[in-house]
């Protein structure tokens, strides 16, 4: 029986396939940005995409003052008044990712890359200053003020022992991600409004069918993400291959000493390397909220763990690679769950993975982001 | 200069220890403003994946601790509150701690049917009564467990009985079934398949991590049945009824006790859970039990809010008769005999609630959970 | 003098506190030595100890069985997956995968589908685990680093899910009633008494420290970090590298799966949701945390990912924001672990492409 369905549900499946794998694609450029410029496994980028889908959701309720239902009904909008503020969300969701990965970068790897800087130092101390006051007090506000008080000289000392810092091992950058990963994730649920339960984001624009491709509906949702996503790749694309900046991301990306040497601002690219990398994964954020429309404080994990596959299925470190694999991984996974039933998804994902690295190691395309080419 | 960091170093690593030490003693019960001479233990998800089913039970028991102390302030309970995420491999050790800590009478819960299997051979060996009001697993009574009771029916009971409202009342052409893959969301489905038999036109998995299901869902528009069911708890509920729907399903959703939940599904889902059936052995409580609740947490019951706080007030009941110690309480659990808010409670010769075998039939209308019919 | 050279002496004198203790005589040491295992022997007592005891006790939960259930399986996993990461240089990131094949392999034979004595699941989970780390290794293994992460990766969450899915493996509803193991005189292996539980869990962690211990000594430890610090240099040696990164595979996965089968005996209850791959990364955590490629480290490592959540219960929903937190602050002021490795004490060295 199952056989058959593929061929009936066929284009249902691509249809869906593809637009989950667009979203996977562009959480897979900030993983692959990282990979390329530093060689390191950004963890914590899954928690980038979980902050934004928490800033979509907070612009939507919050700054617009939209609902969640009005009336039993979802709160559609139309016109110009929708196209304002799925625009503002999106950039939004991409400022609050992208700043979320820069503060990462800041507190978490600078440090350890023998380059940390007052603001790593202040957070740090701030962290610490929380922690300690956790033992004294359950009350938040005792906590920030303690906090606050313990963190100025603190961060004093811990600005000091900065200076004598040199690079550290690669697993110590895996582990610090995965200490800050942790950390947004829970603290997004201890201090969310709602804690642990699911958010769910008010749906502001009506999923109309638009047209029928070969049987499957394309509804308007669909439209806009696939729209959207290959507009922010393409200009990703253009960035890196064409502005100044975007030259110095493929120098340090092939190698880093030399760039330094030349001249490069090494921690500049980086920065930007992060901003660029949290954006993409904000504006799949708000895609993520206009199909889906709800979000929790560990939405993260999975699909940060299936765009990491995504990656390095494409070639990690290859900005191309990562539409690729996104697409390829969203298709794979739809097809294989008609066939062999959705509780063996990620089993499917994987076995992909590992096929197509038994024949091509380093992924469809091939890693290296300094040698992307239009 | 050298002697000052030094001593600063030394200063600031005595208080550490110093301040750890301060910490420990206030451990675990800040649910409690003091310590009474009795206690009762709550196992539960405090914390993890699952704790958003974890908040309904420790508000449930709480409330009920907190009326009974309110009536008896000379002779007060104090409710301890022991967190295993849901994870068997954490339970043991919560177990050994409830065990070890002597004025605990009773344990309320566990949570979940498979911390239920990791922790009641200790509680077993050490005599401990306990009484669960949301491990449904149809085998955890089936091990022999003296001090297992629980207050709700378990899926063995449920699924036929859906089965029989989907098949009798609903008269679908044929019935779609999807399930969570979990323990709970699994068996429930895999009951009901049982039961409705040859009706069942498509059946699939999801995923419950993931968000999207289109898999499951171009399946159901494909086999396009007259009634859904969906096996698993409420959070993915939302999210399937959404995408069912968005997809033109327009089958009648039919959904366990893991989706009664009137903020968590049908505030969250609204448009999408309308007119969906949601079968419970469960009641909604007494009018008095919803104000206390609204009253102290301003929101509505959650899922296994009402067991909880019925569970609790077993335990209650009995200490209040003049229990003494734990041989005393699992003697009385026995024969208890009285009404909760949820049923006439009263345990079998297994430890399942001998009333559980009803259940309530739900229906969500104008976006409110509201009580349809009985299926015994 | 100022402060970053006093931090400097600080740091140096933990880090060279092994090296103090080999210039030991060594009858001191083996002394030494000695009691610091009959003192591990009765960490079950720990909490009763004055000052100790306030640090060590984990509140709202019961010590020996946290000693028992978490630490006594991170104590282990960290040694194991030691040798895959920190021997070898084997970025694993599906560790769990082999604790699962044990854990399951032994609740299979003792109760879901045979009845074997107790003593025979200990070698056979081993072998089964070895096997799956052959399996899963001859066709990854010649994968590099990252690559190599994200496949383990999947490996464990296939693991997961197969048995989630299997009716033969129990489903989610999982395997109970495994066997504990046989009483050995005055040792009762019962549910409420889990002291003998740690005594048989440390006996098999100094064994495995013992075997890995002469193993990182031998031709097999030299091939093992020849291939880590320069895998082409290796293979220009003549070291069949993939050979001995099989080896490691192997053998970790060998004490992924002995662990594994001690839980299971312990617990007497399995289910797939003990198997997520957030534990994968735990363990990893705890390696690294430890200090990479130092046993000592592993140990201590796993002992504090272990133990550190459970002793800040009273932190309530705060202790994994805490744990979290640590973990960076830990990687920030100590990336090199908190006991390095031998003589990389002075600076790790540069990883072959890695970005300043």
């Amino acid at each position: 029986m199952s056989n058959w369905l593929i061929y009936r549900t066929f284009w249902d499946l691509t249809v869906s396939g593809l637009v989950l794998g667009l979203i996977y694609a562009l959480v897979a450029l900030g993983y692959t940005m990282v990979y390329g410029v530093l060689r390191l496994i950004n963890f914590a980028h899954s928690e980038v995409f979980m902050v934004g889908t928490f800033g979509v959701l907070v612009s939507l309720t919050k700054v617009f003052g939209i609902p969640i239902f009005e009336g039993g009904q979802y709160p559609f909008r139309t016109g110009f008044v929708l196209i304002g503020i799925l625009l503002a969300s999106l950039l939004i969701g991409m400022a609050v990712s992208g700043l979320g990965a820069v503060a990462i970068e800041r507190i978490a790897y600078r440090p350890l890359r023998g380059a940390g800087d007052a603001y790593g130092a202040v957070a740090l101390a701030f962290v610490t200053g929380l922690i300690l006051s956790f033992i004294i007090s359950s009350d938040i506000g005792t906590n920030l003020i303690i906090a606050a008080v313990v963190a100025g000289p603190l961060s004093i000392l811990y600005l000091r022992i900065f200076k004598r810092g040199r690079q550290a091992p690669r697993l110590a950058f895996l582990i610090s991600a995965i200490g800050v990963s942790m950390a947004l994730a829970e603290a997004v649920a201890i201090w969310g409004p709602d804690e642990r339960v699911v958010y769910q984001t008010p749906r502001i624009l009506e999923k109309k069918v638009l047209f029928k491709f070969l049987g499957a509906d394309v509804r308007i949702d669909y439209v806009i993400v696939a729209i959207g996503a290959v507009l922010m790749m393409t200009s990703l694309l253009l960035f890196v291959n064409r502005t100044r900046l975007g030259r110095g991301i493929r120098a340090v990306a092939q190698d880093a000493e030399t760039s330094r040497i030349l001249g490069v601002n090494v921690d500049l690219v980086i920065l930007v390397t992060f901003l660029l990398g949290g954006a993409m994964a904000g504006g799949a954020a708000m895609m993520f909220t206009l199909v889906y429309d709800q979000t929790r404080f560990n939405i993260g994990f999975l699909l940060g763990v299936k765009s990491f596959t995504a990656a390095v299925l494409g070639g990690i470190g290859n900005i191309r690679g990562a539409l690729l694999g996104g697409v390829v991984l969203g298709l794979a996974e739809n097809y294989g769950s008609a066939v062999f039933g959705g509780q063996w998804k990620d089993v499917i994902a994987f076995v992909v993975l590992l096929v197509v690295l038994m024949f091509r190691p380093t992924g469809i395309l091939g890693e290296s982001l300094a040698k992307a080419r239009v | 200069m050298k002697k000052f960091w030094k001593l600063a170093v030394m200063a600031a690593a005595t208080s550490l220890i110093v301040a750890a030490c301060g910490g420990s003693d206030s451990a675990s019960d800040t649910t409690a403003p003091k310590d009474c001479a009795v206690s009762l233990g709550l196992q539960f998800p405090e914390t993890g994946e699952a704790a958003n089913l974890g908040a309904p039970m420790l508000k449930g028991a709480q409330l009920a601790v907190d009326e009974y102390n309110a009536a008896n302030p000379d002779a007060c309970v104090t409710l301890k509150t022991f967190d295993t995420q849901g994870d068997p491999a954490k339970a043991p050790a919560v177990a050994s701690a409830v065990i070890a800590d002597a004025t605990i009478l009773g344990l309320i819960g566990p949570g979940f049917s498979g911390e239920s299997k990791a922790a009641l051979p200790a509680y077993e060996a050490a005599g401990l009564g306990t009484v669960t009001g949301s491990a449904t697993n149809a085998e955890l009574q089936l091990n022999g467990w003296k001090v297992f009771h629980r207050i709700l029916g378990n899926d063995s009971v449920q699924g036929p009985a859906i089965a029989k409202y989907i098949v009798d009342t609903l008269k679908p052409a044929s019935v779609g079934i999807i399930d969570d893959a979990s323990e709970y969301g699994k068996g429930l489905a895999d009951t009901v398949k049982k039961a409705v038999g040859a009706g069942v036109k498509a059946s699939d998995s999801i995923d419950p991590k993931a968000a999207d299901f289109s898999a499951a869902v171009s399946k159901m528009k494909d086999a396009n049945p007259a009634v859904i069911f969906y096996g698993g708890y409420y959070g993915e509920a939302v999210k399937i009824s959404k995408q069912l729907r968005d997809a033109g399903v327009k089958a009648t959703l039919v959904f366990g006790d893991g989706v009664k939940d009137q903020a968590g599904y049908a505030d969250a889902a609204g448009p999408a859970a309308e007119g969906a059936i949601i079968a419970c052995p469960c009641k909604d409580g007494s009018a008095d039990f919803i104000s206390a609740w609204q009253k102290k947490y301003n929101e509505v019951p959650g899922t296994y809010g009402a067991e909880y706080y019925d569970a609790a007030n077993v335990f209650l009941n009995i200490i209040k008769a003049g229990a003494k110690n734990r041989a005393a309480v699992q003697t009385a659990l026995g024969t208890y005999d009285a009404a909760g808010i949820t049923k006439q409670i009263k345990f079998g010769a297994n430890g399942d609630a001998t009333e559980a075998a009803t259940v309530y039939i739900y229906k969500v209308t104008g976006g409110k959970i509201t009580y349809v019919t009985d299926v015994k | 003098m100022n402060l970053t050279q006093q931090f400097r002496d600080i740091t140096r004198s933990v880090t060279y506190g092994p090296g103090v203790l080999s210039k030991l005589p060594k009858s001191a040491r083996w002394s030494l030595g000695g009691m610091l295992i009959i003192a591990f022997y009765f960490m079950p007592y720990w909490p009763n100890v004055p000052v100790l005891g306030w640090i060590i006790n984990t509140p709202g939960t019961s010590f020996e069985n946290v000693l028992t259930d978490q630490i006594m399986v991170f104590v282990l996993m960290a040694l194991g997956l030691n040798v895959v990461v920190g021997f070898a240089g084997l970025l694993d990131l599906g560790y769990v995968g082999f604790y699962a094949v044990g854990a399951y392999t032994t609740a299979v034979i003792t109760s879901a589908h045979g009845n074997l004595p107790w003593v025979a699941s200990l070698p056979i989970s081993m072998l089964v685990a070895m096997l799956a780390g052959v399996i899963l290794g001859t066709p990854t293994l010649r994968l590099r680093g990252d690559y190599l992460a994200i496949v383990t990766l999947g490996f464990g969450e296939i693991i997961r899910i197969t048995a989630n899915n299997s009716n033969w493996l129990g489903g989610p509803r999982g395997i109970n009633n495994i066997k504990h193991p046989p009483n050995i005189g005055p040792l009762k292996f019962t549910v409420l008494n889990a002291k003998p539980y740690w005594y048989l869990g440390l006996t098999v962690i100094l064994v495995v420290l013992f075997v890995l211990h002469r193993l990182e000594r031998s031709r097999v430890g030299r091939a093992w970090s020849a291939v880590r610090e320069d895998e082409d240099a290796a293979e220009l040696m003549g070291v069949d590298t993939f050979k001995f990164k099989l080896w490691a595979f192997a053998i970790g996965a060998a004490v992924g799966g002995l662990a594994g089968s001690l839980y299971a005996t312990k617990v007497a209850f399995i289910n797939p949701d003990g198997f997520l791959l957030q534990l994968s990364i735990l363990f990893l955590a705890a390696v690294v945390l430890g200090g990479t490629g130092n046993m000592y480290g592993a140990i201590v490592g796993g002992f504090l990912v272990a133990w550190v959540p459970e002793r800040f219960r009273n932190f309530d929903t705060r202790r994994y924001f805490v744990f979290g937190c640590i973990l960076v602050l830990v990687m920030v002021f100590r990336p090199q672990g908190i006991i390095p490795r031998r003589g990389s004490a002075a600076g790790p060295r540069p990883v072959e492409g890695e970005a300043q």
